[in-house]
């Protein structure tokens, strides 16, 4: 009885399927006529069936596209026509292509999914393409065109250039246009119109313009014997023995292509003569003698005259050998003109590039000289305007960071937590300030080495402190979120918004430093009094009070700084003393007792800093060590620094 | 006489303000010169300028018989030429003994490599005892100088000025704070100092400059006001009025 | 004033004593010469505070007499250590490549031995050529003389420019300390030549010598001890003529000696570069007995820690910088060391591994402030050595010069 209803309904089945082959719409049958093919799924043969689908004009074509692609597409193996599948009750429900009709569900037996591997989804995803190029929804364009920028194909060419004309949004229209020139430049036919396109994208400092430009004039070095063959489109020959190709690189390359014998190499030969030690002799020659380079060489001789090892290879023959091969590096692209083309537009975003370089450098150079300069106006006005040395000072700075990140464990929202730890770092340090003023360095004024050495002891003493209660490893000082990211004008020049945030705080502190020293009661109290304070005494100054709130003042501003500098570096108990040194030079190459030459000091020292890396970018301890040479040869020329103070108010 | 030191057409100025405008001034061997002058004249500026301390925006000054230029030479080079320099305040080695200073000023080879072997022969011990019995402290030779009164450490300067044999002694305020009696004494050693060589006092008490009894230089903001014998200066009226105020 | 040298400066001659028969007792006592109760291992602990001992005394002529606070000191230390230590690696190294070749089957030729040894030694920076500043390294007699030369043609060099430009007071100390700086970051990289922050080892190894550390450890003692005897008399007589004279002076007023006809910048120049030649001798003495040297011994904290041995010792009397190296070295190794004992405060238990260098750093600023004679003014009680008072007058124009603080008794 079941097997009666299981007859029957194959019966149906096939008569059902033969009616369907009847109404097979436009695009079954453009499949069916792939059948072998897509059934085949090899990326070698699958070519014709895509592009007879995609060419096919028909409005469902971006469908089976996608439904293949997609490994929704399976074939019934009853009539071998293809379907949409998708997943159901007792199997799987078919969907025809043309009408768009459920067809019914059938067990998972009765059908076959087609699997394109993923060469071929490639294949359909370029395929794909000139249909989403043209999808009403504007974000499946910019998807497509962002998928044509990552996987540039010569055949997505056409589709681009015919879906340009019914572009309305203005900015994917500049995109199209833009990646347009670019395919043009790589695979467009005609030569003229991609020297063309070239000379349109010369001076585009953009990545992409110059990945399109670079496989153009990638080079293969080749040797050949004689003179270079015609139509090679020649980058330049090499001479062996040049920089470019040094002379062993040049006998090697006629190794590799089996043009020349190899040499012998001092380790070849210690192994052949071991191979071939008899009775205590190699060669004719005693063992114990093989002790220098020319007795090895002449038994090895020997050997190869005998015929047991390869021949030796002297440096006369490698000379002679060289001298018969032209060394050439040529262009993968045969014309001239492309080449040359791509040249030109390479060098001209050269220089453009380099050009915007600089000014990236100088951005960089800026905000380390900010770094620079925030580090070292506190000392400007401890040691600058007091005469104070404090060596505690990069302590001060540690102060303030370990400040904000003990804040920031309290306040977990960042804004909010640097906006509470400014100030509170401004007034630990302060706190600080005062109290080493009090306690030590009050005791010490006009005994600069005594301070020197005494602020050391505390400098060591509070570094220790800090190790103890915050242990040695690195402390995160995280910055709000709204500081994260850079401002990026071009693929070459950008800043990160945190070192914006540091230049500006920096100028602020000159502009509070500038309105404290001039504007201010304090200001003209602490000049007095570090002009004359006996003078200052006696017109009713308080000399000590005035050096305590100073002195406090310029370790709060270190505290403050610590907390910028803490955000974007580590926050250690040793970062103080990452910076004093540089702090001090800053204070001492701008010029002592002088806000401008600390500003002029911290810009040059930026600068400079900066120059050198770019120089040897590869080593900035070198960069460091350089920079302080240069430092000590300054001091040499302008012993007062940058700005300095002239005549008698210089303390001579 | 001939001429020892001539300063012509010398001018320097610090961040704008003009210590010392066009200032001419020389001395011959063997005299003694007061130059006196209210605060600000430039006294000391032209001190710093003779002795090397500070080099002049413009102007010559030139040394010796053979008028050698004094403005390209160090500080100690020119003091190894003969130019001998006492500061307004007393500066002695206080942490040394009277006859380490004056050992030190003795006129020797001043090069750090025979200063290291260099031990005080009985001539070299014998002359500094007689210095210090000149300037009056033939009885503090090995006292630390730090211990000596005011006044003696000013002699104790001039002594190591003496010591250096200098052939031009620059004295800026000897009697600055000496007792009557002491400044006596002062006189006495410059005045017999003068006798063999150039000693240019700078002074600002009327009183002991009379008693030096020598040509005066009054100087005026930079440049010299007029010159002379103390009596002719003092009735010059641009000297009253600068004294005296207008 | 005509006395005999050790009679006007009985301090030397009671020194050289103590030495003598500090060195008698440790040998008596060590493992190697005597009974042993003395371990090796502080036997070189002894050894090394030596070596300081000697720097110390440098560091004191540069600072304590001529007024110079120089924080360079120990990176001419360090020069000394690594000119020794690379004669030291690289001869040990070829008599191990030269072993290891012998085993073959032939004789090397002299090029397989210098890549065996270029292998050997940089390997760890991944190099096997020689850098330029190994040319002499195979010779230990040009070796020990760039012991005395380098260091000493630095400070000569950089002596001459700082001073040349009148750089004095704090200004020519964070100088010098600039330039310790920029040769620790030097020597950190590894293309510096000298094996980056790897620095040199296995330098307590003496090539050729088959003696226990037992014994050697003994031999570097008696040149450390003998070093510091001779180093100290030099200094001695140095500063107790008529140049000791000068160089006070200029401490005390560079510009009246100046203006007596010395030329302060080449009596700068000239000590500076004596205790340079000095430090380079003590840390060629001292690394051997460390075993190793590395940039990090360089930095510039390591000077600074010279300057506070001084100061706690007590400055401008040589054996106070004997005394303050002495103590606060062989202190340091006692706490850091961790044995001494622990401070339990109930809530807290002071460790002292962690605490010690905030009690060396707060005990530093005690001595600054209330006894800038450091231990050395102690003995002043005894022998009566008084400073001068000056009763408030002003100390001349000079920054550097005595202040009325100090000069008080």
């Amino acid at each position: 009885m079941i097997r009666v209803i299981a007859a029957t309904l194959a019966l149906l089945l096939t008569s059902f399927s033969v009616s369907a082959q009847d109404t097979t719409g436009a695009i079954q049958q453009v499949l069916q006529e792939h059948s072998a093919a897509i059934l085949k799924s090899s990326r070698m043969t699958i070519g014709p069936a895509i592009d007879a689908v995609a060419d096919s004009g028909l409005e469902q074509a971006q469908a089976v596209l996608q439904a293949w692609s997609d490994k929704n597409m399976w074939v019934r193996e009853a009539d071998g026509l293809f379907f949409r599948a998708t997943e159901a009750e007792g199997g799987y429900s078919l969907t025809d292509f043309d009408t768009g009709e459920v067809v019914g569900v059938f067990d998972k037996d009765a059908l076959d999914q087609i699997k394109p591997n993923s060469g071929i989804r490639a294949l359909i995803g370029t395929a794909l393409v000139q249909f989403q190029l043209k999808d009403p929804d504007p974000l499946r364009r910019q998807e497509a065109l962002t998928s044509i920028s990552r996987a540039p194909d010569p055949a997505l060419l056409k589709p681009l250039r015919n879906s340009i004309e019914m572009e309305t949004d203005p900015t994917l229209r500049a995109q199209k246009l833009r990646q347009e020139r670019l395919l043009t430049i790589g695979y467009d036919a005609d030569s003229d119109a991609r020297v063309q396109a070239m000379a349109d994208m010369s001076g585009d400092l953009s990545v992409d313009v110059r990945a399109a430009l670079n496989p153009l004039v990638a080079t293969r070095r080749a040797v050949v014997q004689g003179d270079v063959p015609e139509g090679t489109n020649v980058a330049r020959i090499l001479t062996p023995g040049s920089d470019a190709l040094p002379r062993v690189e040049a006998y090697d390359m006629l190794v590799a292509a089996d043009l020349a014998q190899p040499r012998v190499t001092n380790a070849a030969m210690r192994a052949a003569l071991e191979a071939n030690i008899a009775d205590g002799r190699v060669g004719g020659v005693s063992v114990q003698q093989l002790g220098s380079d020319a007795v090895r060489r002449a038994a090895y001789i020997a050997l190869a005259d005998a015929g047991t090892v390869p021949p030796f290879i002297s440096e006369e023959t490698v000379q002679e050998t060289l001298d018969g091969f032209t060394f050439y590096d040529a262009y993968a692209d045969p014309s001239r003109q492309i080449t040359d083309a791509a040249n030109d537009a390479l060098n001209a975003i050269k220089l453009k590039v380099g050009l915007n370089q600089a000014a990236d450098l100088t951005l960089d150079a800026l905000s380390l000289a900010s770094i620079y300069f925030l580090a070292a106006i506190g000392l400007a006005i401890t040691f600058g305007v007091m005469g104070v040395i404090n060596m505690a000072h990069g302590e001060f700075i540690m102060m303030g960071a370990y400040t904000g990140y003990v804040v920031q464990q309290i306040v977990p929202n960042h804004t909010l937590s640097i906006i509470v730890a400014i100030p509170l770092a401004f007034a630990v340090t302060f706190a600080a300030g005062v109290a080493m003023e009090r306690l030590v360095i009050r005791w010490l004024y006009n005994r600069p080495l005594e301070t020197l050495l005494a602020t050391f002891g505390i400098s060591i003493a509070l570094q220790q402190l800090a190790k103890n209660i915050f242990g040695t490893q690195a402390r995160p000082l995280t910055a709000p979120a709204w500081l994260d990211g850079a401002l990026t004008l071009n693929d070459v020049v950008s800043i990160s918004y945190i070192r914006i945030a540091i230049f500006f705080l920096a100028l602020f502190f000159l502009a509070v430093f500038l309105f404290i020293m001039k504007r201010t009661r304090l200001g003209l109290e602490t000049r007095a009094v570090t002009q004359n304070p006996r003078m200052a005494a006696s017109m009713g100054i308080n000399p000590g009070r005035v050096n305590m709130l100073t002195f406090g003042l310029g370790s709060g501003i270190a505290g403050v700084a610590g907390v910028a500098i803490g955000l974007f570096a580590k926050v250690t108990s040793e970062m103080g003393s990452d910076y004093i040194v540089q702090s001090f030079m800053t204070v001492v190459v701008g010029g002592v007792g002088n806000i401008w030459g600390t500003l002029a000091g911290a810009t040059m020292i930026g600068f400079l800093q900066k120059g050198i890396e770019w120089g040897n970018p590869s080593n900035t301890l070198a960069a460091q060590t350089y920079m302080i040479i240069f430092i000590i040869i300054f001091i040499q020329f302008r012993p007062r620094g940058i700005i300095a103070l002239k005549g008698r108010a210089a303390g001579d | 006489m001939s001429t020892l030191l001539e300063v012509s057409g010398v001018s320097v100025s610090f961040d704008g303000f003009r210590a010392i405008n066009n200032l001419s001034f020389r001395i011959a061997d063997a005299e003694m010169r007061a130059v006196i002058g209210p605060n600000g004249a430039g006294k000391t500026t032209f001190m710093d300028i003779v002795t090397g301390k500070t080099k002049p925006d413009e102007g010559r000054v030139l040394w010796g018989e053979k008028s050698v230029s004094l403005l390209k030479m160090s500080e100690a080079k020119i003091a190894q030429a003969g130019v001998g320099r006492k500061f307004q305040k007393p500066t002695v080695f206080e942490d040394q003994s009277v006859q380490e200073n004056l050992l030190m000023a003795l006129k020797k080879p001043r090069g750090w490599f025979p200063v290291l072997s260099y031990r005080p022969s009985e001539e070299d011990l014998a002359k500094v005892a007689t210095l210090a019995d000149d300037i009056g402290l033939g009885d503090a030779l090995l006292r630390k100088s730090g211990e000596l009164s005011h006044g003696q450490k000013q002699w104790l300067e001039i002594g190591i000025l003496l010591a250096q044999e200098p052939r031009l002694l620059l004295v800026d305020e000897p009697a600055a704070g000496m007792t009557p009696e002491e400044r006596e004494k002062t006189t006495d050693i410059l005045v017999e100092a003068a006798k063999t060589r150039a000693v240019v006092v700078v002074e600002h008490d009327m009183e002991f400059v009379r008693r030096l009894n020598c040509k005066v230089t009054v100087l005026h903001e930079g440049s010299v006001l007029a010159e002379g014998s103390l009596d002719h200066v003092t009735s010059n009226q641009n000297v009253i009025d600068v004294y005296l105020g207008r | 004033m005509n006395r005999s040298f050790v009679a006007r400066n009985p301090s030397v001659l009671i020194f050289l004593a103590l030495l003598a028969l500090f060195t008698l007792g440790v040998t008596v006592l060590s493992e190697g010469f005597g009974v042993g109760m003395i371990s090796t291992s502080f036997v070189k602990t002894l050894g090394k505070t030596l070596c300081l001992c000697l720097v110390a005394v440098a560091m004191d002529l540069i600072w304590g007499f001529a007024g110079i606070l120089s924080l360079g000191h120990f990176a001419f230390f360090g020069l000394g250590g690594y000119m020794i230590g690379m004669w030291l690696m690289y001869e040990r190294t070829r008599l191990i490549v030269v072993d290891a070749l012998a085993q073959g089957s032939m004789p090397p030729t002299p090029q397989e031995v210098v890549d065996g040894i270029g292998n050997q030694i940089f390997g760890v920076v991944g190099s096997s050529e020689f850098p330029l500043v190994w040319a002499f390294a195979d010779s230990l007699v040009l070796q020990l003389a760039l012991v005395v030369a380098v260091p000493g043609l630095l400070a000569l060099v950089f002596g001459w420019l700082a001073f040349r430009s009148r750089v004095t007071g704090v200004y020519l100390s964070i100088l010098t300390q600039a330039m310790t700086l920029a040769l620790a970051l030097y020597l950190f990289q590894n293309d510096s030549g000298l094996r980056g922050n790897n620095g040199l080892s296995g330098l307590q190894n003496l090539p050729n010598v088959t003696a226990s550390q037992d014994v050697v450890s003994m031999w570097f003692f008696w040149g450390s001890a003998l070093a510091l005897g001779s180093g100290y008399l030099l200094a001695a007589w140095v500063v107790s003529g008529k140049f000791g004279s000068v160089i006070r002076g200029i401490r005390d007023n560079e510009a009246r000696v100046r203006f007596l006809g010395y030329s302060v910048e080449a009596y700068k120049l000239a000590l500076f570069t004596l205790t340079a030649c000095i430090a380079g001798i003590a840390g060629a003495l001292y690394y051997p007995q460390a075993g190793i040297i590395n940039p990090a011994e360089i930095a510039p904290i390591a000077s600074i820690y010279l300057a506070v041995w001084v100061a706690i010792g007590g400055r401008g009397r040589l054996y106070g910088a004997v005394i303050g190296a002495a103590v606060v070295s062989l202190l340091s190794t006692w706490f850091t060391g961790g044995q001494a004992p622990d401070i339990p405060l109930g809530f807290y238990t002071v460790k002292w591994v962690d605490w010690w260098l905030v009690l060396l750093g707060l005990s530093f600023v005690g001595v600054t402030l209330f006894a800038p004679q450091g231990i050395g003014g102690l003995v002043d009680l005894i022998s009566d050595r008084l400073r001068p008072d000056r009763h408030g007058a002003d100390l001349g124009p000079d920054q550097g010069s005595l202040r009325e603080k100090e000069a008080h008794k």
